[in-house]
């Protein structure tokens, strides 16, 4: 046992890899949150005066509101009023191509490992890379935009598609939906808009990634993906933070539109960075995502890898409007030392004949609190709908817990659902059975946790798969209880 | 839509009601007192209250009650309800008040003893001034704390020390609502001492036209290796509302067996709560609620495992008929010391009808790393292949149905263990499912 302690301790110790700053000058807002902020913020971004208004119809919304308390987590409360709502690396020309870029940025960005440089062809992911709150460059773009397909900033979205981004924007994630989707409405700063025009099968994986840099900054990006008839999209996000001793907030808000038959499949690898071994700092991570399935036959897939970030809360949800579509969430959430989740998600089923899947997997360890909460609703004329959902925690020591608040609404007959849930450590006969045939305590563990989360990580692309094990195995290797 | 011109304030109403009867009840004036407190500072549950979600009680009772008058002791024959078991011990409360001539005790004193809880409370009962109020938790639930309040009969059960009760003990609460608005507040307990073993069975009836609410807290304590099996069977015409708290302490090796089948009634809310506080610990639940018209029932149970190597095990299943709603709500808490805590859970549902709506939420939170714990929950309607199996065999679909239903419910029934009952429960539910579909 001791030694198996000796292994957890040392894997769990790990230290947060990403953990550097980079020397950018920032260009930010004075702290604060009022009326003059949002007019600074809209100004900072010459915005047109819809736009202007739609943000202070949210931040007036959004002094009514309360935060929710409902989340099983807990933290102090958050003081607005001393967050910093825009800070954007400074740059004297808006960058035509990659060369002119600070260089201090392309090496952030090649420490991330991410392939701004169009070097790494073989790669072929078109990333849209926002640090801070602004988006910094995006790769790829004149080849999308042979097939008709726009992937660029939110900000430069509403310059030049300001017609689609009124009409899409809001449309999933009302202002006033919740408290920090109406915070995020009012100060959002930047973010990645996507259009596929119909019936375009988008060639290569967009992605997102999202940097907070700047102390005392929340970050509040928005993303818009609209999956126009017939088309396909795969969508990649992922997040870093620099080591801080104090809370940061990102409140960010996903929202995906799929029209007839199209299909969106986002994928996040979530790894803001956790605060320290005893709890201290890291990321409150709440975000708003949501997917609509307003035409027939269309499928959004929801894929997740939540390893970092000291508090996460968050939903992505799928709304099956239209007939036969189809909604999908899989989730692995791992905590550690004294991280909280609470994630899951919403299957609201409205059109005939829909159906959705939920595997959500959740591991914790150290003194961390994990909970899966998730509702599944099939309203009256939802004929024939059909839902699946499995969630099973894995705990490792037992100072750790795991918590499950699955709500189940079945208001027509014809529906079918299932639900099933378990929690468990990792038994004693399979780490037995891995030590006799000469493997490892340590790789063992990894085995057997990368083969629990292998249903969810085998819906992750590729490159995020490779990530994605990495995390998994840098955060709980070797945690026999 | 709930607001209406005249707005009641349903809370301060039931605070003048409890206020009357401390008026009146003399025993446990600080308890009472306490809980009033409780009352008041919590209100009935508002519209969105977490835990009262799909049951709007407080609503309910504004729309449903005027609580004027005060509650007389009803007529009816109750043997009518009686459950044809050979030899039982029989206690019958009419309209809240423990009716004597009806009542029977044959249990000999050595086993069990029996009494009506006024009395217990006037020979100033050791065992009920140091149990009562310990268990059923008021401080968080408004309707609890009501009970506690202002209960006005009960029953006080005292299983001795090594005896096993031979005979079942029946608590049959009847109300009379022939003549007006009724309310009874009753406040049961149970004592099992180490190593007995008793069956107890609750059995609730109605009749008449009007409208009648009834708030009935059971709280006992089941000492080490001790047995108990609980029974509740609720079969009300359709102008019952109940509130029930049913709430077990356990102890090291006790075994605690509940049953709670629902037939019918208006709005049934049944609060089941264990509290595991010990090892080796066996808990089983098992709910079956079959409702029609527009029958709410609401099942909220607490499995509590705070100790190491103990067992709970839950099923309950409904089928929902007419435009009825089923409710199940399923804790399980497993504290950081219940290591080795094994508790499984699973709730099915079947919906028979379009305006039939079932939510259900299963929840669990563990906090300790080497337990097995699972629960699983399926919604759907009546298995298609099996009709049609049955149906190529030349059985008409009705009948076909029915025993699909009874199939489906008869899972639940195996369980009881008690040879008389589960004949007698068998007919019912056979009865109820072939004169409904």
């Amino acid at each position: 046992m001791s030694k198996d302690n000796q292994v957890l301790e040392e894997l769990t110790s790990k230290e947060y890899e990403h953990g550097w700053t980079t020397n950018i000058e920032t260009d930010s807002a004075p702290k604060g949150l009022n009326e003059d902020i949002i007019r600074f913020i809209s100004a900072k971004k010459n915005e047109p005066e819809w736009l202007l208004e739609w943000r202070l119809k949210a931040y007036r919304q959004w002094t009514k509101m309360v935060e929710p308390k409902w989340p099983n987590v807990t933290y102090p409360p958050i003081n607005y009023q001393d967050l910093i709502y825009y800070s954007a690396p400074k740059q004297k020309v808006q960058p035509k191509n990659l060369e002119d870029v600070d260089p201090e940025l392309i090496k952030t960005f090649e420490k991330l490992g991410i392939s701004l440089t169009e070097q790494k062809r073989l790669t072929g992911v078109a990333v849209d890379a926002v640090i801070d709150s602004v988006s910094v460059a995006t790769t790829y773009k004149s080849t999308l935009a042979e097939l008709g397909i726009i992937f660029c900033s939110f900000s430069e979205a509403v310059k030049e598609h300001p017609d689609l981004v009124k009409k899409y924007m809001g449309s999933v994630v009302p202002v006033n939906d919740n408290y920090f989707a109406a915070l995020n409405s009012a100060v959002f700063t930047d973010g990645s808009f996507c259009y596929i025009p119909k019936g375009v099968r988008c060639p290569m994986e967009l992605s997102t990634y999202f940097r907070i840099n700047a102390a005392n900054t929340g970050q509040f990006e928005r993303t818009l993906i609209v999956a126009d008839e017939g088309s396909y999209v795969s969508y990649l996000e992922g997040c870093t933070a620099p080591m801080r001793d104090e809370n940061q907030l990102h409140a960010a808000v996903v929202e995906i539109y799929a029209m007839k038959d199209a299909q969106v499949k986002y994928s996040t690898v979530q790894n803001w960075y956790p605060g320290d071994k005893d709890g201290k700092g890291g990321i409150y991570n709440f975000v708003t995502k949501r997917g609509l399935c307003f035409g027939d036959g269309s499928k959004i897939s929801w894929t997740q890898v939540e390893t970092g970030s000291s508090i996460t809360w968050k939903y992505p949800s799928c709304i099956l409007k239209g007939d036969n579509s189809m909604g999908e969430f899989y989730s692995v959430a791992v905590t550690n030392n004294y991280q909280q989740a609470d994630t899951g998600t919403k299957m609201i089923h409205i059109g005939k004949n829909t159906k959705s899947r939920i595997v959500s997997k959740g591991i914790s360890a150290g003194h961390s609190q994990n909970s899966y909460r998730g509702q599944v609703k099939i309203m009256k004329r939802a004929e024939n709908a059909r839902n699946f959902s499995q969630c099973d925690s894995l705990l490792m020591g037992d100072k750790c817990g795991a918590h499950t608040f699955p709500y189940i609404d079945v208001e027509n007959k014809t529906a079918r659902i299932e639900h099933e849930a378990t929690t468990s450590k990792i038994g004693e006969d399979q780490i037995f059975y891995c030590l006799q045939r000469g493997i490892d305590e340590e790789s063992a563990v990894a085995l057997i946790v990368n083969g629990y989360a292998k249903e969810v990580l085998n819906q992750l692309p590729m490159e995020f798969a490779v990530e994605a094990q990495k995390l998994l195995a840098l955060t709980l290797e070797g945690s026999v209880g | 839509m709930d607001v209406t011109v005249n707005e009641r304030n349903i809370s301060s109403e039931v605070g003048q009601l409890i206020e009357k009867t401390l008026a009146v009840e003399q025993s446990f004036p600080d308890l009472r007192k306490e809980a009033y407190l409780t009352f008041q500072r919590l209100g009935l549950p508002a519209n969105k209250a977490e835990e009262y979600k799909d049951t709007p009680i407080a609503r309910t009772l504004q729309k449903n009650f005027n609580f004027q008058s005060a509650s007389v002791k009803g007529k009816i024959d109750p043997t009518q309800f009686f459950i044809p078991l050979v030899e039982a011990n029989v206690i019958v409360f009419i309209n809240g008040f423990f009716s004597k001539e009806h009542s029977t005790i044959i249990s000999p004193e050595s086993e069990i003893s029996i009494l009506p809880l006024k009395e217990a409370v006037k020979g100033n009962n050791p065992l009920v001034l140091k149990h009562l109020g310990k268990y059923a938790d008021f401080k968080s639930d408004a309707l609890t704390a009501w009970n506690t309040a202002a209960w006005t009969d009960g029953v006080f059960l005292h299983i001795k020390k090594n005896q096993t009760v031979e005979k079942p003990v029946v608590i049959y609460y009847i109300q009379d609502g022939s003549d007006q608005e009724g309310l009874s507040i009753n406040r049961n307990l149970i004592v099992s001492e180490t190593n007995s073993k008793c069956t107890i069975i609750e059995k609730s009836d109605s009749v008449g036209k009007q409208n009648h609410f009834s708030n009935t807290v059971t709280e006992g304590v089941v000492n080490e290796n001790a047995e108990l099996n609980f029974y509740f069977i609720q079969n009300d015409s359709g102008n019952r509302y109940q509130y029930n708290l049913t709430q077990f302490y356990q102890s090291n090796y006790s075994r605690v067996n509940t049953f709670t089948f629902t037939l019918n009634g208006k709005l049934i809310r049944n609060n089941l709560q264990l509290s595991l506080d010990g090892e080796g610990i066996e808990s089983h639940m098992f709910g079956l609620y079959l409702l029609d018209n527009d029958t709410l029932a609401d099942n909220h149970t607490v499995v509590d495992h705070k100790k190491a190597n103990s067992f709970s095990n839950e099923l309950y299943k409904g089928i929902m008929d007419g435009s009825s709603k089923g409710v199940f709500n399923g804790k399980i808490y497993v504290r950081p010391n219940a290591q080795k805590t094994n508790a499984f859970q699973a709730n099915r549902n079947i919906l028979l009808t379009d305006k039939a709506t079932v939510n259900t939420k299963p929840q669990l939170e563990i906090w300790a790393d080497d337990v097995k714990c699972s629960h699983g929950c399926t919604t759907g309607q009546l298995d298609e292949e099996a009709m049609f199996y049955l149906q190529t065999r030349g059985i008409s679909k009705e009948t076909a149905r029915a025993m699909v239903l009874y199939a489906f419910a008869g899972e639940i029934l195996d369980n009881v263990a008690h040879a008389e009952l589960k004949t007698y429960l068998d007919q019912l539910v056979s009865e109820r499912l072939h004169k409904n579909f």
